[in-house]
């Protein structure tokens, strides 16, 4: 039953019954947080921005009119300084060591980046909160074993671990980077809805449930998930930020994304040789993937404080 | 206490098993040959390889390699690098004191500069100046740590000339304070916001009123009650963060060129060296572990609520 995962359903049923039209309705979590967060700046600023660059990376074409970022300017514009006055056109940010404009190769690479950082954030999300409402509900032996499990994962450092894991990839797509940050990421999210499983478990609601002779399944997924998922939202969107930041990373230290596909880390990489020369080839995609990581830190930030009561 | 420790320590041993176990399966899941890549462009004798492979005992099924490994890790031996026939266990020997000292010095400035700016901001919550720390910190953390390491370098360093862009001497401090700082600024800003919500949140504890209506000292409300018991976050992350800023010198070191374990972990990975890898993360892991049980017996010094049987 996968529409037990929306929102809608975390909604108490007594607001939702059919027949009883309250002027005031009782507002749930949700419902309270979207009042909350529409009228939060930070939300709102970091909304927009986030819809800027996923409309970078879908139609990378709206933005720039270079159709071929990859290859350099016939007329050798070799590391050509900025004009800024240029909005979106291909001189505007200037070119590159192998005359490329900096600005498209920035539009295009954003698809790359967005691309991994929500794979990851969905696979993560996904296999993380099964761990960890497995552990969390069903205790006892299930619980020791997959946290131990938890611990193994955990224990090894993210980024070395996955750079280990990339070295054995010849060729690394964008495909490859998702699997091996999703295959040492998952455990955070694991511990903390472990944590909020264990606290919902408690709760009359369950009780009830388990009296009236429902399923574990249906507990589970029209109990627990609906009611869990907070924690594991917030924990989620500001995760993703930081793999936008692992991706570059990665991709900086010549074991992320390879060539042909564009991607923000690389182009730093390049720059870095110029740096004294000319500092804007490294500044300008380094602000773009910086402006990236900030807008869904922001986003988490505000999705945490609109959840979490206690913050008011 | 005893009891507590003992414990925790036998329940270290599965996961510590378990983490070397993955590495290890995953270095010999490593494509290229090691020994082949000792001949270079020159012609391979097939006899010779599987010499060096049998005295490497590279020619052995993957659990017994395994097997042999653990063994040795637990009489120091970290085994030999292929291509230098230097032991694993010197080669750490050199690159560990800078990491270690590196992480330090980053760990002291994260301490002596994060908690004070969480206090100064938690005590105060929802005033400008907490608003603007709390946004710095949140910009601080958005910028990867090559970013800034660059950014650092180009201005202070190329612009002002005030460092060396590169790290000549890892004993001076000088030169290691600009990597050092580059380094805690991610965990600097998280240090920061944890404090500050931590403070800020125990404000309206009743213990706290408590002080004050006694008519304790304004710096003894703020120090002793106030400030120890919103430690435990703080210190629960700062365990953890040890291992991290240790592991993170990777992006660090290969930016200030700083000859520690993130520089000597990258040339073995790139060389297919899996046992020079494997033993420095070993070694990460096993910071880790000691870390985390350090800082789970902290909480009882912290909070005397807590204590252990």
């Amino acid at each position: 039953m996968p529409e037990a995962l929306t929102v809608k359903d975390a909604t108490p049923p007594d607001t939702a019954a059919p027949g009883e039209p309250k002027p005031e309705k009782a507002r749930s979590l949700w419902s309270d947080a979207w009042y909350d967060l529409r009228r939060n700046p930070l939300f709102v600023i970091s909304a927009a921005l986030i819809v800027f660059l996923v409309a970078m990376a879908v139609a990378p074409g709206l933005f720039t009119d270079v159709a071929n970022p990859s290859s350099g300017d016939p007329a050798n514009r070799y590391l050509q300084t900025p004009h800024f006055a240029h909005v979106f056109q291909a001189d505007w940010l200037g070119y590159d060591v192998q005359g490329r404009s900096i600005w498209a190769r920035m539009v295009y690479g954003t698809r790359t980046s967005l691309t991994v950082a929500i794979c990851v954030t969905l696979l993560v999300t996904l296999f993380g909160s099964l761990v960890g409402m497995l552990a969390g509900y069903f205790g006892g032996w299930v619980d020791a074993l997959l946290s131990r499990l938890t611990d193994v994962f955990f224990a090894i450092p993210f980024l070395l671990g996955a750079m280990v894991i990339l070295t054995t990839f010849p060729n690394r797509s964008v495909w490859v980077v998702v699997l091996a940050l999703a295959f040492l990421g998952w455990t955070q999210i694991a511990r903390v809805s472990r944590g909020a499983v264990m606290t919902v478990k408690q709760s009359d609601y369950v009780t009830a449930a388990k009296a009236l002779g429902a399923s574990t399944t249906r507990i589970l997924l029209k109990h627990i998930v609906p009611n869990a998922a907070a924690p594991v939202i917030v924990v989620a969107s500001i995760a993703l930020g930081g793999y936008i930041a692992a991706e570059a990373t990665l991709s900086f230290l010549g074991i992320g994304i390879s060539a042909p596909t564009i991607s923000w880390g690389v182009d730093v990489s390049t720059a870095k040789d110029q740096l004294r020369i000319a500092p804007h080839t490294l500044l300008m995609p380094s602000i773009l993937v910086s402006l990236c990581v900030l807008a869904f830190l922001m986003f988490g930030d505000a999705v945490r404080n609109a959840l979490d009561p206690k913050m008011r | 206490m005893g009891r507590y420790v003992a414990r925790r320590l036998l329940q270290m041993i599965p996961v510590f098993i378990g983490s070397t176990f993955l590495i290890f399966s995953m270095m010999f899941a490593l494509p290229g040959d090691p020994v082949k890549a000792l001949f270079g462009e020159q012609h391979i004798d097939p006899v010779q390889v599987a010499q060096i492979k049998q005295n490497l005992g590279l020619d052995q099924p993957f659990m017994v390699q395994y097997w042999d490994y653990l063994t040795g890790l637990f009489q120091g031996d970290f085994g030999t690098q292929i291509a230098s026939q230097r032991p694993v266990a010197d080669v750490i020997a050199d690159a560990f004191p800078v990491t270690v000292r590196l992480a330090l010095f980053s760990f002291v400035f994260l301490v002596a500069v994060g908690i004070p700016l969480g206090v100064i901001a938690g005590l105060r919550p929802n005033t400008v100046t907490d608003r603007t720390l709390l946004f710095v910190a949140l910009l601080l953390v958005s910028v990867p740590s090559f970013v800034l390491g660059y950014f650092a370098q180009y201005v202070f360093a190329f612009q002002l000339g005030w460092t060396e862009p590169n790290v000549q001497d890892s004993t001076n401090y000088g030169q290691l304070l600009l990597p050092a700082i580059v380094l805690a600024a991610l965990s600097l800003a998280y240090v920061t916001r944890l404090t500050r919500t931590s403070v800020a949140e125990n404000l309206r504890a009743d213990y706290v009123r408590t002080a004050i209506a006694k008519g304790l000292p304004r710096h003894r409300v703020i120090g002793v009650h106030l400030v120890r018991n919103s430690m435990i976050p703080v210190v629960t992350f700062l365990g953890v963060e040890i291992g991290t800023l240790m592991a993170g010198a990777v992006v660090t070191e290969g930016v200030f060129n700083v000859q520690g374990v993130g520089r000597t972990v990258f040339q073995a990975l790139i060389r297919r060296e899996g046992s020079t890898v494997v033993g420095i993360v070993t070694l990460l892991v096993l910071v880790y572990l000691a870390a985390s049980l350090i800082v789970d017996l902290l909480y009882a010094v912290l909070d005397p609520r807590i204590r252990y049987a």
